[in-house]
Formats: structure tokens, C-alpha cells, sequence
């Protein structure tokens, strides 16, 4: 059994428009002290995804339409509400992209942590501030005994970031899901959080579950990787077969549009043509049919599957690719 | 490169904002954010512009247009001082140099038709009449990978980076010499910043378009500049060829920028340890090199002195010098 099991998870939206289908058949495994990147363009329910294992999807307009998740076995969309604080923030911990709006701006440092050591360990006022300053050196905070009076204000995004990653690991969570944890900061902070990150990770043995579009990171941070497109999970698999022979053609043309170190300058770089279908409507067939370049090469009788059967996640060279006619070894 | 005078000349060019307190909201202070500032840009050449947060890069820009006002120092464009320009002098330097903002969703008016964005400047500066300037406007947008009938929708229709998009034809509409880009492409998804950076470089080779392209992405700077300058606490600590720069940084503070972006292949790992600390206050910047407190190579001097820009150990003496602040270049 692995640590997180999504089967099958399907998430709406009630618009004015209709049911907009956000995350539409979503199966995902990880494992203790592995790190899965789930990748993907805006829109494509990499978040939403993220969001509802701590059920924190807003309902309504939000809907569990379908599927389950499995944390350690138990099905958290079946929990009674009541039970759900015993699993935020104690077996799993979230860290959101924007320090700048998770903390309160009216409490200090000191009042935010301590209320999470209070009652996740019952800790009186005391030992939770030791604990606290403790917690924010070991996330390099200089000055940890006086920054500890703060206000959310007074810090810089680096140091709030930094503040909720004290935060969500002070719980000792088995899970970490960080969702762009790095995307609003600078690039060398962002290599001292991701250092951080990947320490403290292999210190406490928890699972992450990294959110973000940057493959940079992704190659960097992750084990294995999942890689979403208009809903659904179009290719899965290791990182290093990923990065090498990426076998759904979104993954490679993604990976292709990149700007390569040392590539020629200025020299026109591959992009992916036309826009995500609509999540209202979605087509039944492959939804990425429209955009492929590999498509474009086949002959019109293969042509006409991807217009018609919906495809899969299958084995595909070295990963698992939703898609009837994998990359294989083809340049885009 | 042309021949000839520089198209843009940026001489210690210095933007202070005065910094308020007490009872009588006297000036205790100012914030340095362009502090002496000097780099020419060459008609049809890209000079990138890179820094972190805060770092003055976006106030540079600003202040080149004269959306800021200078505290001090010179911009010439073709020979005329933009920086004392009167008003008459400034709305005609204007139509040459345009902007390219970062946030395709709030530097477009909602309630403005897409046509009416373009259309603006053409009937600000009086350009020939209604139906010609409709006529350019169709025109702009097919140049922009739009088609005319887009002409009566309004931004809300738009995808991001069609938007974007609808900001450069915007730019474009005067025929400027130069564009100031800040963070063109920072907002948009991965598949998408492709397409509008080869639509840039597109545009810039029909058009013979200077770039000065504002980023904190080193490798999308890389992929389009042919010059680039690292700014630091409001202060260029290295400037040069693009290939050059990258290939021999010979500044600490451009090692640790460039070392610290993740590589978007799993078998490389970043290859400098992160930068410790954070950026100082451009309140009351650090004696000496800005960079001393934050830099392993620091050593007394440093302290005592600004260090002037230099040519670079590898510099080859063309028409572009590589340059960098720092009084130890030559040994690190």
C-alpha cells in the first residue's frame, strides 16, 4: 500500500456556464520519502488535484464528483468533516505559492506557530516558543529569538516562505504537498528553499507532492513525475525517462519550447500551436488531438483514432503515456 | 551592430525616492534604486536586463521612459536628452520608445475593444485618419499572429497570451526605434512564452527593433539578448555580450544568478551552493561593493570602496567590452 492512492478522482465546478470538469479521472501513487512532480500549464487541475487531498476545494461551487483517495489506507473523501483536522496539518502538511496572503496579517509569528504546536502536541506557551525558534533557524531565519515577534509584514517573501515551511514541518507530516512553493521568489531563493526542502525531507522521511510548472525544478526536486493536461494525466513516469524520451507529444513539445543553455540565439524555438479545450465541453476523443504535432505526422486512418477513442494511460517506452501513438524515438 | 551613434545612452543615471517619518513627515532617508547607472543600446540589438527583486531593474526602465523622474544623470535617445526633455520634445521621443509590461490581465483596459487598445496611441499622436488607423490596426494584429475580426472583443475573450500579444501590437503601433519589455513573458505558461518570445525576435529583425528586455529569467535573457547587464542594489556589476557574460561571468554576484537556476535536465544539479542571506536595504546600502556582505570572495577592501566597472579578465575589446564590478575578477 502506498502512502497516497488517488483512483479515478474526478473534481467540478458549478459555473454560470455549466459543470466545468477541473480534474476528470485522476489516478496518482506515492510513496514514503519519494517526491512526485505534478507538472502542468495553468488551468490544467494540478492544483485542484493538490487542493482536495486536505479537501480544501471549496464546495460549492466545487464538487467531488467521483474516485477516492487513500491516505495510509484511509479514504479521505469519506471522512466525516469532523475528522478532518486531525489530518491537516498533522499527517499532511500544504505550503501555498503566496507566502504574502497564507499567513494572518493580525497575528505575530509566535501566535501562528505556537497555535499549531498547541494543537498538534499540546504545547503550552513555553515550549512551543523554544520550539518555534528552534524550528525557524533550522529554516535559516537569522535572528530566530527576536524575528519570532514579528508580523507577517516585517518579513521579507524569502523569510514568509520560509515561515510557512517552519510551519508545515513542524508537524512532522508524512506528507508535504507544496504547491508552487518557489514560483514567487527570486531565483536564489529559491535555491535556498528547495535546499531546504529536500534537507528537511530526507531528515523526517516524509512523501512530497511538488506542484509546478517550472521543469527546471522539476528535474531538480523530483523522483517521479506526472504530467497533467486539460484535466487528466496525459504521461507518468520516472524523471529521468521523462527528461529523456518524454513519449506523450505535450510532455516533449513542453520540454522542446524551453530556451536551451547554449542553444542558438535568437533561433526560433519549438511552441505548442492553439489553446486548451474548454474543461465545459471537453471532446471524448484524445484531448490534446487538436494541438499534436506527432498527430499531424500520421496517416489519415490513424488520424481519425485520435479524433474518436479517448486514449489510455499505458505503457510507453520507458513511462506510462495516455496516448495511441506514443513519441517513441521521433524529434518534434 | 550599426554603425554609428548608439540609438539609447544611459549615463549615471541615479532615481532616488525620498523616504518619509516622523511627526512632520521630514525626509530621513532615500532609497537608492538606480544608483549611477550607465550602458548604451544600439538600434536592432537586445540588451537584457537582469536582477532579483527589488534589485531597481523595473525603475531603470521606467525611468529611461521618463514615466519616473531622474534624480540625476542623462538618457540620450538619438542625441536628445530624454531626461530634460520638454513636453512637446517628450511626447514625440514617445512614439520611438514603447513598453511591453509584465501582466497581460491588468495592463489592458477591460473596458476598452481590443481595437480601441491599439488604436490609441495612433489617434493620441493624430496618425492619419479613422479608417487608416483602423486599417494599421488589422494590419498590427495579423503581424501579432491575431486576425482582424478580433478587432470588437474585449481583453476578458482573450487567453494570456493572446493578450500579451495585443500588448505588443499596442507597442508596436508608433513604429518605435526601442520597446522596453519588463518581464514580457513572466506571467505566461511555459508553451505560450515561446510563442510570444519568437513573435519578439520575429518582429525585431523585420523592424530592426531595439530591445531592452527587463527579466529575471537568466535563460529566456540568454536565449534573446545580444548584450546583458546584471543589475545588484540598484547598480550594473556586470555588463557584456550575452555569450560572453554566460560563458565567463567574472562578477561573484553573476556566478551564484546563474549557478542557482535549475537546470531542467535531472542528471545536472545546480552547481553553486545557494547565495546566503538576503538582499540589504536599498534604504541604507552596505559601504563598498553592494554585494561584500553576501559574497565568499569579500575581503577588506571591498568594504573601503564602490568598485568601478572594469573590463572582465576574458574581455576581448570589440565593439561590446565585458565589464564587472569587482576588485578581484582577476582572481576568482
Amino acid at each position: 500500500m502506498a502512502l497516497l492512492e488517488i483512483d479515478d478522482l474526478a473534481i467540478g465546478f458549478q459555473t454560470e456556464a455549466g459543470l466545468l470538469r477541473a480534474v476528470d479521472g485522476v489516478s496518482l501513487r506515492l510513496e514514503k520519502g519519494r517526491t512526485l512532480g505534478l507538472v502542468g500549464e495553468s488551468g490544467c487541475g494540478k492544483s485542484v488535484t493538490a487542493s482536495s487531498i486536505l479537501r480544501l476545494v471549496p464546495s460549492p461551487p466545487g464538487k467531488y464528483l467521483g474516485g477516492q483517495i487513500r491516505f495510509n489506507g484511509v479514504d479521505i473523501l469519506a471522512l466525516p468533516a469532523s475528522e478532518l483536522p486531525k489530518i491537516r496539518g498533522k499527517d499532511i502538511a500544504m505550503i501555498f505559492q503566496d507566502p504574502m496572503t497564507s499567513l494572518n496579517p493580525v497575528f505575530t509569528i509566535e501566535k501562528q506557530l505556537g497555535e499549531v504546536l498547541a494543537l498538534r502536541f499540546g504545547l503550552d506557551k513555553h515550549a512551543a516558543r523554544a520550539r518555534s525558534v528552534e524550528m525557524l533557524g533550522t529554516v535559516g531565519i537569522p535572528e530566530p529569538e527576536q524575528r519570532i515577534g514579528a508580523y507577517p509584514h516585517e518579513l521579507s517573501g524569502g523569510m514568509k516562505q520560509r515561515v510557512m515551511i517552519a510551519m508545515a514541518l513542524m508537524c512532522e507530516p508524512q506528507l508535504l504537498i507544496a504547491d508552487e512553493p518557489t514560483t514567487a521568489l527570486d531565483v536564489t531563493v529559491q535555491a535556498q528553499v528547495l535546499n531546504l526542502i529536500r534537507a528537511l525531507q530526507q531528515r523526517m522521511g516524509a512523501a512530497v507532492l511538488f506542484i509546478t510548472h517550472d521543469m527546471g525544478v522539476v528535474a531538480e526536486m523530483c523522483d517521479e513525475v506526472a504530467v497533467m493536461y486539460a484535466g487528466r494525466i496525459v504521461e507518468q513516469g520516472n524523471v529521468f525517462a521523462i527528461f529523456k524520451d518524454a513519449q506523450h507529444p505535450y510532455t516533449k513539445g513542453l520540454l522542446r519550447s524551453l530556451p536551451r543553455k547554449g542553444g542558438a540565439k535568437k533561433a526560433e524555438l519549438p511552441t505548442i500551436e492553439g489553446v486548451v479545450p474548454s474543461l465545459l465541453n471537453p471532446p471524448a476523443h484524445c484531448r490534446f488531438a487538436d494541438r499534436c504535432w506527432k498527430r499531424k505526422r500520421l496517416p489519415e486512418t490513424d488520424q481519425k483514432r485520435c479524433f474518436s477513442e479517448d486514449p489510455k494511460l499505458r505503457p510507453a517506452g520507458e513511462s506510462f503515456a495516455a496516448c495511441h501513438f506514443p513519441v517513441g524515438g521521433e524529434q518534434l | 551592430m550599426s554603425a554609428g551613434a548608439p540609438l539609447l545612452v544611459v549615463e549615471d543615471l541615479k532615481k532616488y525616492y525620498p523616504v518619509r517619518g516622523g511627526v512632520f513627515a521630514a525626509k530621513v532617508g532615500d532609497v537608492h534604486a538606480v544608483e549611477g547607472v550607465t550602458f548604451t543600446v544600439a538600434a536592432g540589438e537586445t540588451l537584457g536586463l537582469v536582477g532579483e527583486s527589488g534589485c531597481g531593474k523595473s525603475t531603470l526602465g521606467r525611468t529611461i521612459m521618463r514615466l519616473e523622474e531622474p534624480t540625476s544623470g542623462r538618457v540620450l535617445f538619438e542625441g536628445k536628452d530624454v531626461a530634460y526633455a520638454s513636453k512637446t520634445e517628450l511626447f514625440q521621443i514617445r512614439r520611438d520608445i514603447q513598453a511591453i509590461f509584465q501582466d497581460p490581465y491588468s495592463s489592458l483596459n477591460p473596458r476598452m475593444t481590443v481595437g480601441e487598445i491599439v488604436r490609441e496611441p495612433l489617434e493620441v499622436h493624430g496618425m492619419g485618419t479613422k479608417a487608416e488607423q483602423i486599417e494599421k490596426v488589422r494590419a498590427l494584429l495579423e503581424t501579432v499572429g491575431l486576425t482582424g475580426e478580433m478587432l470588437d472583443r474585449y481583453p476578458h475573450e482573450f487567453s494570456g497570451g493572446q493578450r500579451q500579444r495585443v500588448g505588443v501590437a499596442r507597442a508596436l503601433a508608433l513604429d518605435p526605434k526601442l520597446v522596453i519589455a519588463d518581464e514580457p513573458v513572466s506571467a505566461l505558461d511555459v508553451s505560450v512564452r515561446s510563442q510570444i518570445l519568437n513573435l519578439m525576435v520575429r518582429l525585431q529583425k523585420e523592424r530592426n527593433l531595439a530591445y531592452i528586455f527587463i527579466s529575471h529569467d537568466l535563460s529566456v535573457v540568454e536565449h534573446i539578448s545580444d548584450s546583458i547587464a546584471i543589475m545588484y542594489l540598484g547598480r550594473i556589476v556586470e555588463i557584456g555580450p550575452a555569450d560572453e557574460v554566460f560563458a565567463n561571468p567574472s562578477h561573484p554576484y553573476t556566478r551564484v544568478l546563474i549557478g542557482a537556476i535549475p537546470v531542467a535536465d535531472p542528471t545536472r544539479k545546480r552547481s553553486s551552493e545557494p547565495l546566503p542571506g538576503e538582499a540589504p536595504s536599498p534604504i541604507s546600502p552596505p559601504p563598498g561593493c553592494p554585494f561584500h556582505p553576501r559574497c565568499s570572495f569579500a575581503i577588506d577592501a571591498c568594504r573601503a570602496a564602490v568598485p568601478p566597472l572594469e573590463p572582465a579578465p576574458t574581455n576581448a575589446g570589440g565593439a561590446r567590452p565585458h565589464l564587472a564590478a569587482c576588485i578581484r575578477k582577476h582572481e576568482i
